[in-house]
């Protein structure tokens, strides 16, 4: 098995290591788990379950935050 | 008399500006894009008095600092966060914008945009209110930015808008109110509240808007692409208050000969 997977993130293919929960890659990420929002295969996901959702190969992510916008 | 002194004052001369719900003191609602920098557009919001502001929902840049995001520099607590849906162009991509911004858990509120045409940003009505009455039966209180058609308008409160956005002009372009009467007819129709959102470029356009007695107005470019952004924001402060206030005032009929002020009688010989 290896030891990485292939997931589309934010529009890019990347690979990242297996096992990660949507809260290791946030970490990874150095990204604040509540100022972001994550959209698992279109999917929105409730914050209070990021520890426990699974990344798995081929899964397509959107991580979104606030910016400036009138 | 300070002006912190002057601008209570005006302020008890006028109601709170209640939207779905929620009440705001200012009528004024601004945007935080196209700002240089990030101290500019905190420095400047706060000038302006706002407490609603928007912001828009995007993707985080993973190749770039995590600091990119508007809440590093912008408190929710200090401010009413309304989330936005530009640069969407159909009524199924605004519906999913309105849902992120809703999961990062601040209100309910979305302002709801569906734009139609590129090259003038003119909303697309129909996605619009379609986009509009999904958002509405799932509990999203809908400001909606439309054109300054009275029907459309209509049928977004009919959809459950809490409020309907007309624009003066379109947005970007600081043209001003281009047709007052029909956002007099659009807000002498409507129960909910009627903000005129895009297309104000200075103070006079701001004060004129409100003279049209509309509940508020949005602005964003006005502001940061003035030469000085924090000084435009205090005099849009103001001109929102005066422009207000004289609507409650009520103006003056206007004619077309002179009429003295002072006594014609006891003039001397």
């Amino acid at each position: 098995m290896q030891d990485t997977i292939k997931v589309r993130l934010n529009g890019k293919d990347r690979e990242i290591d297996r096992g990660h929960t949507v809260a290791s890659l946030l970490e990874s990420l150095d990204l604040h788990p509540g100022m972001v929002v994550v959209e698992l295969n279109r999917d929105i996901l409730e914050r209070d379950g990021y520890g426990e959702q699974g990344v798995s190969d081929g899964d397509t992510l959107e991580l979104v935050h606030f910016v400036g916008g009138g | 008399m300070t002006t912190d002194t002057m601008i209570a004052d005006a302020r008890s001369l006028d109601g709170p500006l209640e939207i779905g719900g929620a009440t705001f003191t200012s009528r004024l609602i601004v945007g935080t894009g196209k700002y240089d920098t990030n101290e500019i557009m905190v420095d400047a919001i706060r000038a302006s008095g706002a407490e609603m502001v928007t912001v828009a929902v995007r993707r985080v840049d993973l190749d770039r600092s995590a600091e990119g995001g508007i809440l590093h520099h912008l408190d929710p607590e200090e401010f009413f966060l309304l989330a936005n849906t530009a640069g969407c162009y159909t009524a199924e991509d605004a519906i999913r914008y309105a849902r992120l911004a809703r999961a990062a858990g601040f209100n309910d509120f979305v302002k709801l945009e569906v734009i139609g045409d590129e090259k003038t940003l003119l909303p697309d009505v129909h996605a619009t209110l379609e986009a509009a009455r999904t958002l509405a039966a799932e509990g999203f209180k809908v400001m909606a930015y439309t054109n300054d058609d009275l029907i459309t308008a209509l049928r977004l409160e009919d959809a459950g808008c809490v409020a309907v956005m007309p624009l003066a002009s379109p947005i970007g372009s600081g043209l001003g109110v281009v047709n007052p009467y029909f956002i007099r007819e659009i807000k002498s129709r409507l129960e909910v509240p009627v903000i005129v959102d895009a297309g104000v470029g200075t103070g006079s356009d701001a004060c004129i808007t409100m003279e049209q007695g509309v509940d508020g107005v949005l602005m964003n470019t006005a502001l940061a692409a003035a030469d000085d952004p924090i000084r435009m924001s205090h005099a849009m402060k103001h001109a929102v208050i005066a422009g207000r206030l004289a609507y409650l005032a009520g103006r003056m009929p206007s004619r077309e000969i002179a009429v003295p002020s002072s006594p014609t009688r006891g003039m001397l010989d």
